[in-house]
C-alpha cells in the first residue's frame, strides 16, 4: 500500500524515525537501523574529540538514510539556535530536530525557550521538527510559528513509560495541519502501534531499540508495529461499547 | 597568544587561522562545523579567518544521539 509520510515536501516510505543514541556499538546500530527500515535518523552534535572512534555519519551515508541533527543538551533558545546552525554547516541540511530541555532529571522540554528557538530557526530558513510536551496548545503555537511537524512526547526520554496521555495526543492530531510525530517514551512495540492508531504520522524512538536485549529484533518489531498501527488507523477501529454486540446472527 | 578551543585553553605561536585551529583537533574533511565566539564560520572562510587573543572556538561534529 502506497502511503508515504510527507514532511516539508519530502516523502518517506517508512514512518519509523530512529535515534542513534544508546547503541552498544556502531555494528549493532547498523543492523538495527537496517531492520527498522528507517529512512530518517537523528544524530547529536558534540565537540570533536580526537578519541572518537568510527563515524555514525558514515554509517548513515552508506545506508542512504537521511540525517536529522538534533539540539540535544541545549537548555536555552540561544544554545539551540547555535547548535542548529553548526549542524547545518557540518551536515549540509537545514532540517533540525529542535530540543530545548528544562532540566537533566526529566529532560522535559522548556516550552518558553522551545517556542523562541523555533521562531528564530524558522525565520532563518530551517525546517524545524520540535520535540515538545504533549500539550495541544503548545503544539498549535509551534505549528503557527511555521514548524514542519510537531513531535510530542509520549513520556520522558528514555523512560519507556509509553504514552501517558493518549487523550492529549489525540487532541494534537485532531487539530494539527502538519505531521504529528510521537517522540520519546516508547518502551515496546505496542506503544508504537498505539501512537500510530491515535493518528500520529510517524514515531521517533531510540532507547527502546538500542538498549533492548536484542536491538535488531526489537527494531524489526517496531517496524511491524508502526505499519500495523498505521493500517489500523486507516482502517478505522470499531467504537468501544459498554455491552456486548453479538457477532453471530441472533435469529435462525 | 591564547585561544580556547573546545573549552581548552591553548597557547599558540603568533597569528593562527581558524583552519589551523580546527586542524589541531581533527583532519576530518567533512561533517565538521566551527564557531568563533558563538558565530558559525562557513568552511570556505576558515582559512581567511584569523583568531585573536582570547577567542573561543567551538568545533562540532555528529555523534550518536537522539
Amino acid at each position: 500500500m502506497d502511503d508515504p509520510l510527507l514532511i516539508a515536501g519530502e516523502t518517506f516510505s517508512s514512518r519509523l524515525i530512529m535515534g542513534t543514541g544508546g547503541a552498544p556499538s556502531l555494528d549493532v546500530l547498523d543492523r538495527a537501523l537496517a531492520a527498522a527500515g528507517t529512512e530518517l535518523t537523528t544524530v547529536a552534535m558534540r565537540r570533536v574529540s580526537p578519541a572518537s572512534a568510527g563515524s555514525v555519519l558514515d554509517l548513515l551515508t552508506e545506508r542512504g538514510i537521511r540525517v536529522l541533527p538534533n539540539t540535544a543538551g541545549c537548555f536555552t533558545a540561544a544554545e539551540a539556535v547555535r547548535v542548529a546552525r553548526l549542524a547545518r554547516e557540518a551536515l549540509h541540511t537545514s532540517w533540525v530536530k529542535l530540543e530545548v530541555i528544562a532540566d537533566e532529571r526529566t529532560l522535559l522540554p522548556d516550552p518558553v525557550e522551545l517556542l523562541a528557538a523555533a521562531e528564530q530557526l524558522v525565520a532563518d530558513g530551517f525546517t524545524v521538527l520540535p520535540y515538545t510536551s504533549d500539550d495541544p496548545v503548545l503544539a498549535r503555537r509551534l505549528e503557527q510559528t511555521g514548524c514542519a511537524a510537531v513531535m510530542p512526547l509520549g513520556s520522558p526520554i528514555g523512560s519507556g513509560l509509553g504514552i501517558r496521555n493518549q487523550h492529549n495526543i489525540e487532541l494534537i492530531v485532531e487539530s494539527a495541519g502538519v505531521p504529528v510525530i510521537l517522540d520519546a517514551g516508547i518502551g515496546t512495540a505496542s506503544d508504537a502501534a498505539v501512537a500510530m492508531e491515535l493518528g500520529c504520522a510517524a514515531v521517533l524512538l531510540a532507547t527502546s531499540v538500542t538498549r533492548a536485549r536484542d536491538p535488531e529484533l526489537m527494531a524489526e518489531a517496531m517496524r511491524l508495529a508502526v505499519s500495523a498501527g498505521r493500517l489500523a488507523f486507516l482502517a478505522g477501529r470499531v467504537p468501544r461499547r459498554r455491552y456486548a454486540l453479538a457477532s453471530s446472527p441472533p435469529a435462525g | 597568544m591564547r585561544v580556547i578551543i573546545n573549552g581548552e585553553a591553548r597557547q599558540v605561536a603568533g597569528p593562527i587561522s581558524l583552519a589551523a585551529a580546527v586542524a589541531l583537533l581533527t583532519s576530518a574533511p567533512s561533517g565538521v562545523a566551527a564557531a568563533v565566539n558563538g558565530d558559525v564560520v562557513r568552511r570556505g572562510a576558515w582559512q581567511s579567518t584569523r583568531l585573536a587573543d582570547g577567542d573561543e572556538v567551538e568545533v562540532l561534529t555528529a555523534v550518536q544521539g537522539g
